[in-house]
């Protein structure tokens, strides 16, 4: 039961690096990143390709960190043009990224599961009240606490962060003062890219690296956003811990319906709260 | 006989009360005129009247039924019909398919998931445009048609649901004075059972065609009475032109 | 209707009255269907094969197109149904009967409850959560084949399905099942034009345009989107039997997430909302894939990534043209 709990905080702590991204871009540029999966991917083969040493791990971190940026920062410029489109267009375009990078991994690594080692001195186990534990999940529930933490305070204290709430709340109110935000909305849309792509590689002694992956973490994330309300970093927190408990509950206690307790839980907050757990009203005419 | 009572309406946005426990009575086959200052509450009542959204409190009859908890759509399916205040149509559809678009959906006959013929549907439509003064333009495109086209598509496209209840949202906004006199003239026309509800800005139509006038201010009802009573009152031209005015700046 | 009849101009030509221009219409409808039955005596058996499953991928296509083209729900999760559709006439071939309508029936059917029982949610949220909605549901209905391994085999994919079998004989020549397949598809894809000629489908287009207005007039607008899904998912799911019939083996990819973006793809690149625009671009999707994939050892999906990112830029009106003509008459 403790395990589960863990397993389900480690996953909940990893969900939120990624669906934070996910959430902001939403919320700031009305853009549905669909690669945000595939970027995750991209880290979690990173990660697998340099596991085993402390070097391979900090190497893979920088080059998924650097990557990251670069790859938001492309599609922010990628999708600027269709800001006025609709929500299709942006998804295909996102869908099409996707399936490139997806497909460039796959030439470069193989498609086989390649799983990824937790760096030398985490790859073993502690005991926590009584049960064994692996040590880099604790790790992990540790990090994904700290990130919260900062994406909380740059989010809520800083004089950028206010800009991005300000535009989640009302896209069109920003543009009409006559601030130029593309310089924050390309930012946000690299450093989301740079949590996912290293949420990858900080997944990846969890999850490996394979095929498939990407939708797999995409759908969870999306889960988590809908759950949470578009555009909110608290909501990403607690969506993702309560899908993170969720889903490894769900596993464990029936797992031939795990994915229906996901959907499950999707369709009820979906009908109960459209806007989700803390999105404002402003989410719910977004269309 | 009332076509459509209001009793103690109200809806509010956050701490602003749009409608304020607004009591109204439309007497069947009157012209009723509603009119307000900017942020009186007339696009919300209109809602509320509708449908479209839903009343806090407060509940809407027409023709005596109480209809408070229906949707827009059994609204609409009960005689009660609308036109928008920015002409919102169908973009992919000729003026004469809008019309019938409408007319099938209330010319008693289901809507069939195999094609059929409905040559009443046609005629239907054919005869709503000529009577909106647009049976020249059938076959163009809504996104050619003018913007006092359009209005007048509107104006076609609610008759076509055969309204005993007419809600005319700002029907001459942005028409040509030859436009706006047509439409007085088609309005004007219409058959006695259908009753018009409308809210204008312009007062000069309103004058010429309404029998009845509402006043709104701030969310609730200044006066109803005839328009030479609204015309006399000292309160509606405090409201529109003094105090009001200042008001206006805060609530709109 | 326009949008069934003149797929290079979506829209440009707008009918007087709901009836179709005969004449060249007919003429090359005739022609394309006499064409397509006579392959089978002209090309070699693998050609055929691969004609075959551009059929199969095409009524999906169309089906899809009906959601996406005519009535603007863009749905990301549709192969669930479509993949549905083939597990279930897979699985009544082999533990049933493979005779004729069985395996259709038994397709569509699932297709379509499946459909049912997802849609209603679906279709009471609107943009990007029908998107991710959609998606959500692809993706469970993939895990659902991945896990109920008695049923669908699992990661194994279902194995063995036998020939479909007409009056008794079964129809193991690469050209019959050609047939078997061409017939299915005219009938499917007739059924689906027909639904969007019919009032309904107009009445569908107009929510595609306009939904709020579409209240305002009468028609319970969640309702109409809700048949229309059930319907979209039904001929899926005729057309996942199809998949089961030709390839004899279904497997976790074609009722996964990939196989509903192909088909979206294969949608737009048609032009949505024209129904022979999306069996056109269902060809140049099954090409790439399992024509052209192989010489690009296997990697047919990075070119039709590539495809997908240049449709967007270069459709000028965007994907969903016809959603944004509506900005036009407000």
């Amino acid at each position: 039961m403790l395990v589960s709990v863990l397993n389900g905080l480690a996953i909940g702590s990893l969900l939120f690096i990624l669906a934070v991204g996910l959430s902001l871009v939403f919320g700031m540029m009305d853009v549905l990143n669909l690669a945000h999966g595939a970027l995750f991917l991209g880290g979690a083969y990173l990660g697998a390709a340099f596991s085993g040493s402390w070097g391979g791990f900090l190497t893979a971190f920088g080059i998924a960190a650097v990557g990251g940026l670069v790859a938001g920062a492309v599609l922010s410029l990628m999708t600027a043009p269709l800001r006025r489109r609709s929500h299709l267009d942006q998804a295909l375009l996102t869908l099409g990224v996707a399936f490139v990078v997806a497909e460039l991994l796959i030439i470069a690594f193989g498609d086989d599961p390649l799983s990824a080692a937790a760096p030398p001195a985490l790859d073993g186990s502690v005991t926590v009240l009584g049960v064994v534990y692996p040590t880099y999940r604790l790790v992990l529930i540790g990090v994904g606490a700290v990130l919260a933490v900062a994406v909380y305070l740059v989010v809520e204290r800083t004089r950028v962060g206010a800009l991005v709430r300000a535009t989640v709340a009302d896209r069109e109110m920003v543009a009409t003062i006559g601030i130029d935000n593309r310089l924050v909305t390309t930012a946000v849309f690299a450093v989301g890219s740079l949590l996912a792509t290293t949420a990858g590689v900080l997944g990846g002694p969890v999850y490996g690296a394979r095929p498939g992956l990407d939708a797999t973490v995409l759908i969870l994330a999306l889960v988590v956003v809908v759950i949470g309300g578009l555009g909110s970093v608290r909501g990403a927190l607690v969506g993702a811990l309560i899908i993170g408990q969720v889903d490894t509950l769900g596993r464990v206690l029936l797992p031939e319906l795990a994915s229906f307790v996901l959907f499950a839980a999707l369709a009820l907050v979906l009908v109960l709260r459209p806007q989700g757990l803390f999105g404002g009203p402003a989410a719910v005419g977004a269309r | 006989m009332t076509a459509l009572r209001c009793t103690g309406l109200s809806r509010s946005f956050g701490a602003l009360k749009a409608v304020d426990g607004v009591d109204l009575a439309v007497g069947t086959g009157a012209r009723h005129a509603l009119i307000g200052p900017n942020g009186a509450g007339k696009s919300t009542l209109f809602k509320l009247v509708s449908g479209t959204m839903r009343a806090h409190s407060g509940a809407v009859e027409l023709a005596g039924r109480d209809v408070t908890g229906l949707s827009e759509v059994a609204r609409c399916r009960l005689g009660m019909s609308q036109t928008m205040q920015h002409a919102s149509l169908f973009g992919s559809m000729t003026a004469a398919e809008t019309v019938a678009l409408a007319a099938a959906r209330h010319e008693g006959g289901r809507i069939s998931p195999l094609p059929r013929r409905r040559p009443a549907v046609w005629t239907r439509a054919g005869e709503l445009l000529a009577e909106v003064g647009l049976a020249e333009r059938r076959d163009v495109p809504v996104p050619a048609l003018s913007h006092g086209e359009r209005k007048q598509l509107e104006v076609a496209l609610a008759l076509a649901c055969r309204p005993s209840l007419l809600l005319l949202d700002e029907p001459a906004a942005g028409m040509s004075p030859a436009e706006s006199a047509r439409l007085v003239e088609l309005l004007a026309g219409l058959p006695a059972e259908i009753t018009v509800l409308f809210v204008e800005h312009d007062l000069d139509l309103v004058f010429s065609l309404a029998d009845s006038v509402t006043v709104l201010h701030l969310g609730r009802v200044l006066l109803s009475g005839t328009p030479d009573e609204v015309r006399a009152s000292e309160a509606v031209r405090e409201a529109y032109l003094g105090a009001g005015r200042r008001e206006e700046l805060f609530t709109a | 209707m326009t949008a069934v009849e003149a797929p290079a101009v979506p829209g440009g030509a707008a009918a007087v009255t709901p009836r179709a221009p005969r004449g060249w219409t007919g003429l090359v409808t005739v022609v394309v269907v006499v064409v397509l039955a006579a392959v089978p005596l002209f090309l070699a058996p693998f050609a055929t094969t691969t004609l075959t499953r551009i059929l199969v991928f095409a009524l999906f296509a169309v089906s899809l197109d009906l959601l996406v083209g005519v009535t603007g729900l863009p749905s990301l999760g549709h192969a669930a149904y479509f993949g549905a559709g083939a597990y279930a006439a897979g699985w009544v071939s082999i533990n049933v009967t493979a005779e004729a309508p069985v395996p259709l029936l038994a397709g569509a059917a699932v297709g379509a409850v499946a459909a049912a029982l997802t849609g209603w949610i679906t279709v009471r949220s609107a943009g990007v959560f029908f998107l991710m909605l959609t998606l959500a549901i692809g993706e469970t209905m993939h895990q659902l084949a991945n896990t109920w391994d008695s049923v669908t085999g699992g990661a194994n994919g279902l194995i063995g399905i036998p020939s479909v079998r007409i009056a008794g004989a079964p129809l193991t020549n690469a050209g019959f099942v050609h047939w078997y397949v061409l017939a299915v598809f005219l009938l499917g894809f007739a059924l689906v034009w027909l639904v969007a000629r019919s009032p309904f489908g107009t009445a569908l287009r107009g929510i595609r345009d306009n939904e709020p207005r579409m209240r305002a007039i009468g028609y319970p607008t969640a309702l109409y989107k809700y048949a229309v899904f059930v319907f979209a998912g039904g001929v899926a799911g005729l057309a996942g039997s199809l998949l089961a019939a030709q390839a004899r083996f279904v497997a976790l990819p074609d009722i996964g997430f990939l196989t509903a973006a192909f088909a979206l793809l294969a949608v737009v690149i048609g032009g949505a909302g024209s129904l022979w625009g999306a069996c056109l671009g269902a060809a140049l999707v099954i090409l790439v894939r399992d024509a052209l994939g192989p010489s690009l050892g296997g990697h047919g999906t990075l070119l039709l990534g590539a495809v997908f990112v240049l449709v967007v830029y270069l459709l000028p009106r965007g994907a969903a043209g016809v959603r944004l003509r509506r900005r036009g008459t407000s």
